[in-house]
């Protein structure tokens, strides 16, 4: 058994048992820790890997940006104030069969020894496609692209490809991000009362008031 | 790490047990932000696929693509909660099964 393997045994017993404690914790808060403790393993095992970066965006995206989310929501869903009801669904005989059985269909087409690593080239993971001048002796005065293996540029070549092969979708990507952010704010936010609305108005109508007169103090 | 990285299968059956909690967790919960978190793990899991065969082919699309995946991810779990957020005002619960205002 090689060390690496052993490290993968280790993180991988303790993504699958979190796992599995996201979904039996009664707590919202405590499911979402251990969610937590998912994600950080998952990213280890991205690097392992060869996906440094994709390791990165994993804590900084999943660990940093959607559990704060996810603790946020809880914060405002006042858990303790909610009745104290099953945890399981009416449907959770199904919902265990429908998994099991999803499982043993993975494990059927993905046993151990199906898909050999074969020694393929895996210098795309890491190196950059540069454009380097050399005429050559056909075409003068034309660019020919050269490969250059740097070691440890993973994300230096995975930028590459989002910038060049994959701009598009990489916009679209942005586009979505921006229609996200919209569709969020839009539905959750609170419809006023007419009160409430009254208040912010007035609230609105002094504060220009002391801006103004704020401002002509200071001219004055 | 790279040349003594485990095999593929291996990160292949792992992805699939985290795959099947996640859908066991869809399916039998009724606090919807856990399902919420549940359909995450699912997510997760299929970046895992999707970066063990980019290593095991050696070519790169499998780590870009899990960028966007992740890209969607953060943005089904902002509208999730946005949703879950107006359910609780409207209903003052979070239970999947009360959610059936548009079951006639």
């Amino acid at each position: 058994m090689t060390p690496a393997f052993a490290v993968f045994l280790i993180v991988g017993t303790i993504a699958v048992a979190s796992s599995i404690l996201v979904i039996s914790m009664r707590n919202p808060v405590h499911s979402a820790l251990f969610l937590l403790l998912t994600f950080l393993c998952v990213a280890v095992l991205f690097v392992m890997k060869g996906a440094e970066f994709v390791g990165a965006v994993q804590v900084l995206v999943y660990a940093g940006g959607i559990m704060v989310l996810f603790l946020f929501v809880v914060m405002l869903i006042n858990v303790r104030h909610l009745p104290d009801e099953k945890v399981l669904s009416n449907f959770w005989k199904g919902g265990f069969a429908v998994g099991l059985g999803v499982f043993i269909l993975f494990v059927a087409v993905v046993r151990p020894g199906v898909y050999h690593d074969e020694q393929l080239d895996k210098s795309r993971l890491t190196s950059v496609k540069e454009r380097i001048w050399t005429e050559s002796h056909k075409n003068p005065g034309t660019y020919t692209y050269r490969r250059v293996h740097r070691t440890n540029a993973n994300s230096e070549a995975v930028g590459m490809a989002l910038y060049t092969d994959y701009l598009v979708p990489f916009e679209v990507a942005s586009l979505f991000l921006l229609v996200a952010m919209i569709g969020a704010i839009v539905i959750g936010k609170r419809e006023l009362s007419a009160t409430e609305e009254e208040t912010a108005q007035q609230f609105i109508l002094e504060r220009v008031e002391t801006e103004k007169e704020v401002k002509e103090a200071m001219s004055a | 790490m790279l040349e003594t990285a485990p095999s593929t299968d291996a990160y292949l059956m792992l992805s699939g047990t985290l795959f099947a909690v996640g859908l066991i967790g869809v399916v039998i919960r009724r606090n919807m932000i856990t399902v919420l978190m549940a359909i995450e793990l699912m997510l997760n899991a299929v970046n895992i696929n999707l970066v063990a065969f980019s290593h095991r082919l050696g070519s790169l699309e499998g780590q870009v693509f899990t960028i966007f995946v992740i890209t969607v991810a953060a943005g089904e779990a902002a509208v999730g909660l946005a949703i879950i957020i107006q359910l609780y005002r409207l209903k003052s619960t979070i239970n999947v099964d009360e959610a059936r205002m548009l079951n006639g």
